[in-house]
């Protein structure tokens, strides 16, 4: 259940990088910082990923879709989820944020920040639609475990906040 | 099975977490507002979530061929170690956030303890676990101070399910067999040592909500031991109804 060093082989970088969140399609799961190892032992692939959130239900289907996608590069592929250490937000990459920004979710800020503006209702959440930081959260909880629900105050667009996990 | 007191002692936690997972789910499609029902389904896959882990690791000292869904699924009302707490039904919001900030306020001191277990596997699933309950204590408290804070109403209802709920809170701090073998080897955690911080907590945000602690001394006890109240039957037919209906299905 537990592993500390992230190891990934570069042969099964780039079959993995075209794996995405099914409910994120634009991000894959190499930017989403959920592969904690992938490495090749005797023929067959032993890959472990880690759950953004306990209860995510995409979890499965990544696993799944990880599997194809590694029948279809001619590999048999074995994949366990791990929990320790535990997914946060920072291991999302740079262009996994940008790519979240241009689906129209905004990207996690710090763990200070996210306090401040989930308790203290501060506006530092950018809208996705127009660049406004004139932004409200309507609920801590939003359509995904890992989502809180904003809604801008300028274009007055509904958007998704992606949660920063520390 | 080898190890049968760690055994016993994830179910008291996992338990507990299915069971207020399942009261939470009941509000899918029922919640007040959209945003709240929302919350409380996602609150609830959090908690399903974590007993996935907790279970399947309790399959795996049971070491008797049951799977994590035949230990959620198919246990008898006796069999399941949940406190009485968080069976107790949504009798109306007030009542569903009472229950949930009576409990997240244990759940986060519990997993803080839970994170230095010396077994690998819970202190796993704890570090996991407690970002999620983070989110649920902030959740309920915030409901709590809203209610108690808000109007005439509110406030009185909020108070009178606190007072109802009030009974179920001492129970959270008995510890079973299975807690002192476990406690004596590191691996689980002390829960006397946790009422003292618990009621602080619990009554500090009580007095910011406005509304009164509770003085009654009078507290209900058994769902540690598989005594439930007369609600748990109904929530477990609900629970188990697929399972024993077409037994072995899967999602």
């Amino acid at each position: 259940m537990t592993k500390d060093k992230l190891q990934i082989d570069q042969k099964l970088y780039k079959i993995l990088e075209g794996v995405s969140d099914p409910e994120i399609p634009v991000l894959s799961i190499m930017d989403m910082g959920v592969v904690r190892s992938a490495v090749i032992e005797n023929d067959i692939v032993k890959i472990e990923i880690t759950p953004t959130y306990s209860g995510c239900p995409a979890m499965d289907v990544i696993g799944d879709d990880i599997k194809r996608a590694m029948q279809k590069a001619g590999y048999i592929a074995e994949v366990d989820l791990i929990l320790h250490p535990a997914w946060t937000t920072d291991w999302i990459t740079p262009r996994g944020r940008k790519a979240l920004e241009d689906y129209g979710i905004a990207a996690p800020l710090d763990e200070e920040a996210d306090k401040s503006v989930l308790l203290e209702g501060k506006q530092l959440v950018k809208c996705p639609q127009c660049g406004s930081t004139n932004t409200k959260m309507i609920s801590q909880f939003g359509s995904t475990a890992c989502k809180a629900q904003f809604q801008c105050n300028d274009c007055q667009e509904p958007f998704d906040y992606f949660k920063c996990l520390k | 099975m080898k190890n049968k007191n760690l055994y016993n002692y994830i179910l008291g936690i996992a338990d507990n977490s299915l069971i207020l997972g399942q009261r939470l789910g009941e509000l899918c499609g029922h919640g007040p507002s959209l945003e709240t029902d929302i919350a409380c389904t996602n609150m609830s896959l959090d908690l399903l979530g974590q007993v996935r882990s907790y279970y399947q690791y309790a399959a795996k000292i049971a070491e008797d061929g049951r799977t994590e869904d035949d230990i959620a699924m198919l246990r008898k009302e006796r069999e399941y170690f949940n406190v009485l707490l968080v069976e107790q039904p949504n009798t109306d919001f007030g009542y569903t956030m009472a229950r949930q900030f009576l409990f997240d306020v244990y759940h986060f001191l519990m997993l803080t303890e839970l994170e230095k277990s010396t077994d690998l596997n819970l202190s796993a699933i704890a570090k996991k676990s407690i970002k999620e309950v983070s989110y649920h204590k902030r959740f309920s408290s915030d409901w709590i101070k809203r209610l108690g804070d808000g109007t005439e109403e509110s406030h009185s209802r909020i108070q009178t399910a606190i007072n109802d709920l009030w009974t179920y809170t001492d129970e959270l701090f008995h510890q079973t067999e299975a807690d002192k073998v476990m406690v004596a080897e590191g691996v689980g955690v002390d829960v006397t040592k946790l009422k003292d911080a618990y009621y602080e907590e619990v009554n500090a945000i009580l007095e910011e909500a406005t509304l009164s602690v509770p003085e009654s001394k009078y507290f209900q006890k058994g769902g540690k031991q598989g005594i439930h109240t007369e609600h748990m039957g109904y929530l477990l037919a609900d629970l188990q109804y697929m399972q024993r209906t077409y037994p072995n299905m899967e999602w």
